[in-house]
């Protein structure tokens, strides 16, 4: 068994019974990152001293009997929770220069826990993308190829696809990622990981680059959903630097892994079944339902009316809010200044020169719907619209325990598909959007590979703070489902 | 509802991102079908319904008014692209 063949759990434990040291175990981890990254472009900035010596630390603090479960663990953390001492990106090239004084919150605790930090992981340009292609430093492979095409370049997904890729490469043992419409999710389903987005204001915002403020959400991405849970129990919690973060107990997340779905009500939401999406994917889908079913579930057919609009109200909401978070990147404060004649001049400049296709037009979408004369057709249509698809989880969570659904239409497409026009990417988060929408957990689980060899996921959505619920439900698809496959490229 | 190259230029210029001739066709069109694919909510029946503006299930806290931070200005200065003395130095904006 090779040293990457370990999940946080397994590391943990050797790492206690001083087995391995934190310092071989990272060592371990930078050499694969030096060996691979080149490759994947998994990680947009790498800090191997920093970890090593975090590793030192980390042995220090086991020796002491001080440890936690994260102590001495390797992972990517993706380059929009701002680091400090460490450039933070935002895979913007507006940021280049930004090196922040300051750490996130949740960062912070993952770095008080005692994991180990290997680099920066690249993602979609302030998030914004379902493919990591809009990325400034270069688009992600991910180490997952067609069986038939073994050469072709597939995406990782999005917008977490650096920390999807470097994870699924055992590149990084594990990652944190954040989740604006599917960010974490739909990234897991195509590289084969557990991923997590948890309920709105679980995770601090604070220090993380804002995108849309009333859904982004941080989360762990990793091998299972054991390992999930250990870094969701240290991300999680209060924190009074962001307002909308919750006063809310954190349970043990890994103690609702094994409490098994008997009695438990599925939902099945008729609405999910768009008609062209893949038939792999429905069959998949199926399984999941027989996999719960047989396990003592009650599986409950459930409609989300208003599902259908989910992207449209995403399409408006989440750009609205991004044109006023991306306001501040002026060229006055921090980041990239380009000269102009004038101050307004600066400003054009800067922001022209500083971000990519994709920020642009969504900060132009933005800046129009919250424009004088549409803010109504557009902005606050949208917010009504997503009280309704709020109020259609309302309601199912009335009669359910957690919904079943697939994570992603599609498995990893190839680099460069997909670009016709903006909506055809944007359709990739269909499945993921009304979730974060009404700010409800949902998580991504392996569940299968497709005819060309590919990882496909399922997803679990729970109640408001019931986590654990969707810990159980995707524990229970995990076990059932099964899956091992590995990509090729990987660490070894 | 469709932009015109006037309409979308003058977008830009409110978005404070300066945009050439050759880009406004191009941006028009991805612009344009952006907006037509959100048009789809127009169907939907939204009388009585309040407003949603955010994720959170609670209504925001608030704090006493009182100084958590300050005294930092090194800090707060070290990513400044231009600065004189403890100021963010910009081009000249009064004459």
């Amino acid at each position: 068994m090779s040293i990457f063949d370990l999940t946080i759990a397994q590391a943990s434990a050797k790492l206690a019974a001083k087995e391995i040291s934190a310092v071989e175990l990272t060592t371990a981890y930078n050499d694969a990152v030096a060996a691979l990254n080149p490759r994947l472009n998994a990680y947009i900035t790498t800090t191997p001293e920093l970890a090593l010596e975090q590793a030192q630390a980390a042995d220090a603090r086991i020796a002491a009997g001080d440890a936690t479960a994260l102590t001495g663990i390797p992972i990517a953390m993706k380059d929009l929770f701002c680091t400090e001492g460490v450039r933070t990106t935002a895979a913007s090239k507006i940021l280049e220069p930004f090196i922040p004084p300051y750490e996130s919150t949740v960062s912070a605790k993952l770095k008080a826990a005692g994991a180990v930090t290997l680099g920066k992981a690249n993602l979609d340009e302030f998030a914004m993308g379902s493919s990591n292609i809009t990325s400034g430093y270069g688009p992600v492979e991910n180490p997952w190829k067609r069986a038939e095409d073994p050469d072709a370049k597939l995406v990782p997904g999005g917008s977490s696809g650096g920390s999807a890729s470097a994870v699924a490469a055992r590149i990084a043992l594990a990652a944190t990622g954040t989740d604006t419409g599917g960010s974490i999710r739909q990234p897991a389903a195509f590289t084969g990981l557990a991923g997590i987005k948890p309920t709105y204001g679980r995770c601090s915002r604070f220090g993380i680059v804002a995108f849309a403020s009333s859904l982004d959400q941080a989360g762990p991405m990793a091998r299972n959903t054991e390992d999930c849970a250990i870094l969701l129990n240290a991300m999680s919690g209060f924190d009074e630097k962001d307002s909308t973060s919750a006063q809310r107990e954190v349970p043990d997340f890994t103690k609702a892994l094994n409490r098994g779905v008997k009695g438990l009500k599925i939902g099945i939401p008729a609405e999910y079944r768009l008609e062209g999406t893949n038939p792999e994917i429905l069959a998949l889908w199926d399984k999941g339902i027989e996999w719960l079913k047989a396990q003592g579930a009650e599986i409950v057919e459930i409609s989300l009316p208003h599902t259908k609009y989910g992207l449209a109200v995403y399409y408006i909401v989440a750009p609205a809010e991004a044109s006023s978070n991306l306001a501040r990147y002026d060229g006055v404060r921090f980041g990239k200044r380009v000269d102009g004649v004038d101050l307004i001049d600066m400003y054009e400049r800067t922001r022209a020169a500083g971000f990519g296709p994709e920020v642009k037009r969504r900060i132009m979408i933005g800046t129009y719907v919250l424009s004088h004369g549409y803010y109504d057709a557009y902005y606050l249509k949208a917010q009504k619209v997503r009280n309704l698809i709020l109020r259609d989880f309302t309601q199912a969570f009335e009669k359910v325990d957690a919904i079943l659904t697939p994570t992603a239409p599609s498995a990893a497409f190839g680099l460069g598909e997909k670009m016709d026009d903006p909506v055809t990417m944007y359709l990739n988060d269909v499945f993921t959007v009304p979730a974060s929408l009404a700010g409800v957990p949902a998580m991504s689980v392996p569940a299968g590979l497709n005819a060309e060899g590919l990882p496909l996921g399922l997803q679990v959505i729970g109640k408001h703070f019931d986590e654990e619920t969707v810990f159980a439900v995707s524990a229970a698809i995990e076990n059932a489902a099964g899956f091992s496959a590995l990509p090729e490229l990987r660490a070894k | 509802m469709s932009l015109d190259a006037a309409t979308v230029r003058r977008i830009a210029r409110l978005a404070r991102i300066r945009v050439d001739d050759t880009e406004v066709e191009t941006l028009k069109s991805e612009l344009n079908a952006i907006l037509g694919y959100v048009e789809q909510l127009g169907e939907v029946n939204v009388d009585g319904v309040e407003p949603l503006s955010g994720g959170a299930q609670m209504a925001l806290r608030s704090r006493e008014d009182f100084v958590t931070d300050g005294e930092i200005a090194e800090k707060v200065l070290a990513n400044a692209p231009d600065r004189e003395q403890n100021f963010f130095a910009v081009p000249k904006v009064v004459e």
